[in-house]
């Protein structure tokens, strides 16, 4: 196996019954890579990372961590992991927790000490160190599921939807600690529904739908790949109906947004052009004028849409 | 790694867990109480109102109650792991199903040795003798052992649901204490009722308790222990064995 390959999964699959939930997928992640995994609800997403972390065993097809089987205890060891809307023990102690999740991966007393202390001080947990669980608030909880995941040290980090539900504060804390583990050559696999999270975040994104993964690049290559998403968003100092707007050439699609219009087309340069020409023959004037190119989640919908289609 | 040291690594997270399950499950003031009380009324419904002797109820209520302790809170920490959502947690990290079973069965099997003290003590301080005082303490820790082993076969069916797994744990539990010579001596039970009693574990400990403590037993006590590590012996594999196949989907 490839050294700078950190997951390599090949053809996996799983079945719920007669249910396809994950549908032969491949895809290989780099070392020191933050790679985000993006689908809809139901998409195959938590399935995937389950067999990937051993939590349930594929059906068809391999992966591995590092160069280990996925779900082997070596795989295990150097896997740190957020379950999707898992918890801590309740009836323990956020340090406590810690503690134990040391125990099991084996890490000298000593040694779990000082990271706890250092990742309970760094998501802001240490003051209420020794309260119980059940006392935290839904963000403490899950920094401190993220600090268990973190105090063996992992090589590679799973994460299922990290930052889901949680405050600002408690985001921010925990899109900054991913920042600065992949700065120091962390692998990470995040799955998540926020597209400005994956898009500010990740090295490259897969998109999984109906369990087939239907796109995997760099954030930025899909957006700009997404076409017929370009738009141009207009407002005019006088009414304008968007049937009117609708047959300038070049425009696909018209939506109104409040007292703007934002036409979709394959061209924006063009469109702009057509827009000046449009209003200076009609005696309007233009109030302003925005190119906007695709976000991730005009790519996510384009291609999961595409997708379901072709269903 | 060596297998050797596979092994004994994944013992010592075997222990951690029962640790933690000590901890959450156990340590708690009403468990501890209802595990006391409950066996102990049961028990004294059954007796009172009869001329007993010590002698025959400190056997048959030791043997109620450590049946009872060590089978009590191990068939359900499973499901309610599932249930909390700590379950998914424990089985990414690196320990073996069998590792979580074994280290629920520890804590269980420490749980009904630490209860079962509670009869003995009442009995020494009632004035009973212990003939053989070493094949009584074997007996004890190798009936805790098997107990608490059959604890996680109630647990199989992949139900989050605590209450499904307690129901069918007290299916079985309650007959089993009626079949096993701790309200009626063995010998005075009829031949139908003596094969019965033989399919229940709890039989042959309170066979070498009554041996123990009255100085008779219906069997051997060879006999009584070798059935008794047979019966630790098939409960274990059954347990780990399945709990591998039906643990996944429990998530």
């Amino acid at each position: 196996m490839n050294n700078d390959v950190a997951i390599q999964v090949a053809n996996l699959s799983k079945y719920y019954g007669q249910l396809l939930a994950v549908d032969h997928i491949s895809f290989t992640v780099g070392r020191g890579e933050l790679f985000g995994f993006l689908g809809p609800n139901g998409a195959g997403k938590t399935t995937t990372v389950r067999m990937l972390t051993g939590v349930i065993i594929a059906d068809k097809g391999s992966a591995s961590i590092l160069e280990y089987k996925a779900g082997s205890l070596k795989a295990k060891q150097v896997t740190g992991v957020v379950p999707e809307m898992a918890n801590a023990y309740a009836d323990l102690s956020g340090w406590d927790n810690l503690m134990l999740m040391a125990e099991l991966y084996g890490i000298p007393a000593s040694v779990a000490r000082e990271r706890g202390i250092s990742l309970m001080q760094e998501m802001g947990l240490y003051p209420r160190k020794n309260s119980l669980v059940k006392t935290y608030s839904k963000g403490m909880k899950q920094r401190l599921i993220l600090c268990m995941a973190l105090v063996s040290d992992p090589e590679v980090l799973f994460l299922d939807e990290p930052t889901s539900g949680l405050d600002v504060q408690s985001t921010r804390l925990i899109k900054d600690l991913l920042q600065s583990l992949n700065a120091k050559g962390k692998t990470i696999f995040l799955t998540t529904h926020d597209m400005d999270e994956a898009n500010q975040l990740c090295d490259r994104v897969a998109i999984i739908n109906k369990g087939k993964i239907v796109a995997i690049d760099a954030p930025e290559k899909l957006r700009m790949a997404t076409s017929g998403m370009h738009s141009v968003e207009v407002s005019f100092d006088n009414v304008v109906s968007p049937e009117v707007l609708a047959n300038i050439p070049g425009v696909n699609a018209v939506k109104k947004l409040g007292d703007k219009y934002r036409l979709y087309t394959a061209n924006p340069g063009e469109l702009v052009v057509s827009l000046a020409n449009y209003s200076s023959s009609h005696g309007l004037k233009v109030i302003s004028l925005n190119i906007l190119v695709p976000s991730l989640e005009d790519a996510f919908v384009a291609l999961t849409e595409k997708e379901t289609e072709h269903a | 790694m060596p297998e050797t040291a596979l092994v004994r690594e994944q013992m010592r997270r075997s222990l951690v867990i029962a640790r933690k399950d000590i901890r959450i499950y156990y340590s708690k003031g009403p468990v501890i109480i209802f595990g006391v009380l409950f066996p102990v009324f049961l028990f004294l419904s059954f007796t009172i109102g009869r001329q007993l002797s010590v002698d025959f109820m400190i056997p048959g209520l030791l043997g109620m109650v450590l049946f009872f302790t060590a089978t009590s809170i191990s068939p359900i920490v499973v499901p309610w792991e599932a249930q909390a959502r700590t379950l998914e947690r424990l089985m990414s990290c690196p320990v073996r199903i069998e590792t979580i079973i074994i280290g629920d069965i520890l804590a269980s099997f420490a749980f009904g040795l630490g209860i079962s003290l509670v009869p003995i003590i009442l009995g020494l301080f009632l004035g009973i003798t212990v003939a053989s005082p070493l094949i009584f303490a074997i007996a004890v820790i190798l009936a805790a052992f098997c107990f608490a082993s059959l604890g996680p076969v109630f647990s199989i069916p992949p139900t989050n649901l605590p209450a499904t797994i307690n129901m069918i744990a007290s299916v079985v539990k309650f007959p089993v204490v009626f079949i096993s010579g701790i309200f009626i001596p063995l010998d005075e039970l009829p031949a139908w009722g003596q094969a019965v009693a033989y399919i229940s574990p709890l039989t042959y400990f309170t066979d070498i308790a009554r041996y123990s403590i009255q100085g008779r037993g219906h069997l051997p006590v060879a006999v009584d222990l070798l059935v008794l590590l047979a019966f630790t012996a098939l409960f274990l594999v059954v347990a780990l064995k399945l709990h591998q196949r039906t643990m996944p989907r429990r998530i």
